[in-house]
């Protein structure tokens, strides 16, 4: 299994790559630095069927950094929920996938994201939602690092704590980037760790967060949490960019950039150690 | 009785009779009226998000994507604008099914005074797309109102004043979401009218006909989609307008009046808040300051009339 996630990951990055090569530009950064969660979610952890897209009980994944959207639909696409084919849609006139997600526009998203913090809110909700069903979902959740700069996220993890949600895992995508700069340039959030700590979360630090083994390690380690009536928080120490040097070296000019269809299928024949 | 206890009463019921009906508050549900549905419904169906109204917002953004009928409340101005792209976002664009009641609209805030007294909520969610904006007038059609507003299947912002107010309609009232009520028919002059001072303006009505100056009296309690039809049947009719409204008059009813009417050669006078904040004071004071008066209804009414 382990060999297969390490594929079916390469396969959602080269995806991202070609989609936003196809349009030309995209928020490529932040989607790179997500696929190894995404693919351990979706292909290992998550109770779903692409099926039956909106089967009541199912695991949800609430991706608050909602412009990390193409890295999810490559890998709803990967994982069966509709034909690879549209992926090269992106982003056009009358798309069903747009930059930033959208549950009532692409089959398999869960809540309408973008606007940042939102979507950790929306999560919280959600999770309240299946406590009070008493459906024994998971409610898994992605923010940014610089989307933890919203007071809106700090909201949220009060209410989860106080009302003791613990069938919530969040990650925390933290590459360290954001638009401006470094995120500690542009207005520091470390500790983070012991933010959420203090903020009455579990919290798992992931080494490497583009590591696929660590991040298993890490899922499995943070439903252990479901019973604690704590919410669980996972930070991802990830690599903005992660996989193509040449996008990584761009720091934080990579969070929206252009990308021709030429250098994404260049990146991917580097990715697919055929460069 | 109050409207806020009528409000609260109503809410009791339909989470008596439905589970899902959930309500969120942010620590304001003693002045909403809704602290005594706690013993029944707190930790099953009402939640205290604390005071962090965007998180409430968002919060009952997604319990209606997982099957929920949520209610949230706070004052007025932190059910508006505080929470504009939470309801933008979470809420509207994402087409949930969430009822924002703001209480205390307008000057209706009193001595909480500036801060709380929100003359722009109208404005500042009127032009989000889809979103439905409701300001009921009395009891009667509060309770009307209510199981309605819970079953229809979208976003509507409730407008509510939480202090007793006199009754405008009969027991037997039937009332459509979408469709304004006349209240009075006259011929010279057609007054829009909405929330607290719907009576006010019948009164002025009455001193007006008594004056030789008929008018036609309609609430329009829903301020969004607002009753097309029932403005330009009534405008083309009597051929002037006046709107009467406890709100800034730009962004509320009278600019939905004159919206409606682009392109008819119709005049039309306003009774408002002449974009300004509030302040403290009791409301004969703050009536007098923000001339929100009977005289000043009829006054402008005349101006109106003499306009055609």
């Amino acid at each position: 299994m382990e060999q297969d996630l390490k594929k079916i990951a390469l396969d959602i990055r080269c995806d991202v790559l070609r989609c936003i090569g196809n349009l030309g530009v995209g928020h490529i950064g932040g989607c790179l630095s997500v696929v190894e969660l995404l693919t351990v979610l979706y292909f290992e952890e998550m109770n779903i069927d692409p099926n039956e897209p909106k089967k009541a009980g199912r695991d949800r994944f609430i991706c608050s950094k909602g412009h990390a959207g193409p890295a999810v639909y490559a890998t709803l696409s990967n994982r069966g929920y509709f034909d690879k084919k549209e992926l090269l849609t992106l982003n056009r006139g009358g798309t069903n996938l747009p930059s930033h997600c959208d549950m009532n526009r692409t089959v398999g998203i869960d809540m309408t994201t973008g606007s940042l913090g939102q979507g950790f809110s929306c999560a919280v909700g959600v999770a309240l939602g299946s406590k009070l069903e008493h459906d024994g979902a998971t409610i898994y959740t992605l923010i940014g690092d610089g989307e933890s700069q919203e007071g809106q996220i700090w909201e949220a993890a009060m209410f989860a704590a106080s009302k003791k949600l613990d069938n919530l895992i969040a990650f925390t995508d933290y590459n360290k980037l954001q638009i401006d700069g470094t995120v500690e340039e542009v207005n520091g959030i470390a500790p983070l760790d012991e933010k959420w700590r203090a903020f009455g979360w579990n919290v798992i630090d992931v080494e490497d967060g583009n590591d696929i083994d660590e991040v298993r390690a890490a899922v499995k380690h943070a439903k252990l949490g479901i019973g604690s009536q704590k919410p669980t928080m996972v930070i991802l120490n990830t690599k903005k960019g992660c996989g193509v040097k040449w996008i990584e070296d761009l720091g934080a000019g990579n969070h929206n950039t252009n990308l021709s269809a030429e250098q994404a299928e260049a990146a991917i024949r580097e990715l697919r150690g055929e460069a | 009785m109050e409207m806020r206890a009528i409000y609260a009463d109503c809410l009791d019921k339909l989470m008596q009779e439905d589970k899902h009906v959930v309500l969120l508050d942010a620590d304001l549900a003693k002045a909403s009226g809704t602290i005594k549905l706690r013993e029944k419904y707190y930790g099953t169906q009402i939640f205290d998000c604390g005071v962090a109204e965007q998180n409430m917002a968002s919060i009952a953004a997604g319990l209606s994507s997982y099957g929920f009928k949520p209610w949230i409340e706070s004052f007025t101005p932190f059910a508006s604008r505080r929470i504009c792209d939470q309801i933008a976002i979470s809420i509207a664009y994402a087409k949930q099914n969430v009822k924002i009641v703001g209480t205390d609209p307008g000057i209706s805030a009193e001595l909480n005074g500036g801060t709380h007294m929100s003359m722009e909520d109208i404005g500042v969610l009127r032009s989000i797309p889809g979103l439905v904006i409701f300001e009921p007038v009395d009891g009667v059609q509060l309770k009307a109102a209510m199981p309605v507003l819970n079953e229809y299947p979208g976003a509507v912002y409730v407008r509510l004043f939480r202090k007793e107010l006199p009754d405008v309609f009969p027991e037997d009232y039937q009332f459509d979401l979408f469709r304004a009520d006349t209240l009075r028919t006259g011929k010279d002059l057609s007054i829009f009218v909405s929330g607290m001072l719907t009576k006010d303006t019948l009164e002025a009505a009455e001193a007006l006909e008594a004056e030789g100056i008929s008018c036609d009296v309609i609430n329009i309690h829903t301020i969004k989609p607002i009753d097309r039809e029932a403005v330009l049947a009534s405008a083309g009719k009597t051929g002037a307008v006046l709107t009467v409204e406890n709100h800034n008059v730009i962004g509320g009813l009278h600019s939905a009046v004159l919206e409606t009417l682009a392109g008819e050669k119709i005049p039309v006078k306003a009774v408002g808040v002449q974009d300004r904040f509030g302040e403290v004071g009791k409301l004969p004071y703050l009536r007098e300051v923000t001339g929100l008066t009977v005289e000043n209804i009829i006054k402008t009414a005349k101006e109106a009339a003499a306009l055609k």
